[in-house]
């Protein structure tokens, strides 16, 4: 059985969820906040552009969705579609990981400069 | 006798996991149960039809079936709980468990994961220590305390999603029961109880849909105590004991 | 046997079918967000030519189902999250309500500033 395996998938969802949690509320804020009377690339890069901390925080944030998202599509491809196994989890480490990089270089995009 | 009551329609499920719905005019009268339907067709209408039963006042846990699609204790459910004037009523047996004959369905698989689960009391002390005592103010004593009335009647069990779509969960009972086991001070298995009950086809499956939290005819929350363990497997895991 | 849509009317189970709905095309939408988010690497006329196919009206609606989606799925996980690590209280059950009226609160604020 894989108790140790699902446990610690389990507190990783958990706890990636408690980060996503505070930053998806500050994400929704900014959205709000930015996108009052429209947004414009010029006014959204010269907030953005070598702002360190902000751009830290979209990194965590990345991470976070990258861990958090494919333990939930782990669950909806076991349970919907009786995907499972050793094979199903490999392919959602690397899309996982190919998540986290694309979002990465997105934030290097936008922050970057 | 009193004048011939107004009838109602009931379709109850006949035959195995093949079977098809059957229809019986049975009279409506005050205060009836679900069970005294079944029982009024089983006596007086087709005497071929099988259903279980045992106390009729909700302690044995037997009696239990679907009922116009969701699971309940027959023999404390009115028929005017679940039904209005003029609608029908539907009889099946319980989800999620193989159907042997009629409302009758094989409890085996359900009480096999109670085995599965570590549901059972591992005694650390004889007969020949004193007794053991436990506060009844203890955290540990009013967890358990809050499942322990569990009666084995599978309606959280058959209203479960997680246990129609993974055949191996352990389901709502079993995780219920172990987690006042895992309360349990004098219990001496609680290392191989929780390698038990962690996994895919343990707490960490449920997804917190409270069916069988929605549905415990005791009124017990299930959902509070997969919680529970999965919060002590979690611990359990990152002390690298699971 | 296996149960039907008739056991499933409970706010609860409604509860999970967001969850999981609103995950799975959040999920879906990400790496579209980060490849337009990536067109600021070729400078921001890139950008600015993104953001001005989003004032469309119909892109407009879609952007607020998504701000929708993503405040569902947050206030639906932090209700999980209390339900899982707090020991069952009669008021845990309310919290569903509180979910649903923080997500709604989202959306007006979006609509209102932004739409």
């Amino acid at each position: 059985m894989n108790a140790r395996l699902e446990a610690r998938l389990w507190v990783a969802q958990r706890i990636s969820a408690m980060a996503l949690g505070l930053f998806v509320l500050i994400h929704l804020a900014t959205i709000v906040y930015a996108m009052r009377g429209g947004l414009s690339a010029a006014e959204v890069l010269s907030r953005t552009r070598g702002n360190a901390p902000l751009a830290a925080f979209y990194a965590l944030f990345v991470v976070s969705v990258s861990v958090h998202a494919p333990i939930g599509l782990r669950a909806i491809l076991d349970e919907w579609f009786a995907l499972r196994g050793r094979l199903v989890d490999w392919l959602l480490l690397v899309a996982g990981l190919a998540l986290a990089a694309w979002g990465l270089r997105a934030v290097a995009a936008v922050f970057a400069g | 006798m009193q004048q011939a009551a107004e009838t109602f329609s009931v379709s109850v499920w006949r035959g195995a996991e093949d079977g098809r719905f059957q229809h019986y005019e049975v009279p409506r009268l005050p205060s009836q149960t679900v069970l005294d339907v079944v029982t009024f067709i089983q006596r007086k209408l087709d005497a071929t039809l099988a259903y279980r039963f045992a106390c009729r006042v909700g302690m044995c846990g037997s009696c239990a079936m679907s009922v116009n699609g969701v699971a309940r204790w027959t023999c404390r459910t009115h028929v005017d709980k679940v039904i209005g004037a003029g609608d029908a009523l539907e009889l099946a047996p319980l989800r999620n468990l193989p159907i042997v004959k009629d409302l009758v369905c094989d409890m085996r698989p359900f009480f096999e994961k109670w085995t599965r689960a570590r549901g059972y009391f591992q005694p650390t002390a004889t007969r020949n220590d004193p007794l053991a005592r436990i506060s009844p103010d203890s955290r540990q004593r009013r967890r358990a305390e809050a499942g322990i009335e569990c009666i084995g009647c599978g309606v959280c069990y058959s209203s479960c999603d997680v246990v129609t779509w993974r055949a191996e969960y352990l389901g709502p009972a079993a995780l219920n029961r172990a987690w006042t086991l895992v309360n349990d001070p004098r219990d001496s298995g609680q290392a191989a109880r929780l390698r038990a009950v962690a996994g895919d086809s343990g707490c960490h499956a449920c997804h917190t849909h409270l069916s069988c939290t929605e549905r415990c005819p005791k009124g017990i929350a299930p959902t509070a105590s997969i919680a529970g363990l999965k919060r002590a497997t979690a611990l359990a895991a990152l002390k690298g004991a699971l | 046997m296996k149960n039907d849509w008739r056991g499933r009317q409970h706010p609860g189970f409604w509860a999970f079918v967001v969850h999981r709905l609103s995950g799975l095309l959040l999920t879906l939408f990400l790496p579209w967000h980060f490849w337009v988010l990536g067109k600021a690497l070729n400078g921001s006329a890139a950008l600015d030519g993104f953001l001005r196919w989003t004032d469309q009206p119909l892109v407009k609606w879609s952007e607020l189902a998504l701000v929708l989606l993503l405040a569902a799925h947050l206030t639906g996980g932090v209700r999980l999250l209390l339900l899982e690590f707090l020991d069952w209280r009669e008021w845990q059950k309310a919290l569903l309500a509180v979910a649903t009226v923080a997500t709604l609160a989202v959306g007006v604020a979006f609509g209102l500033y932004v739409v």
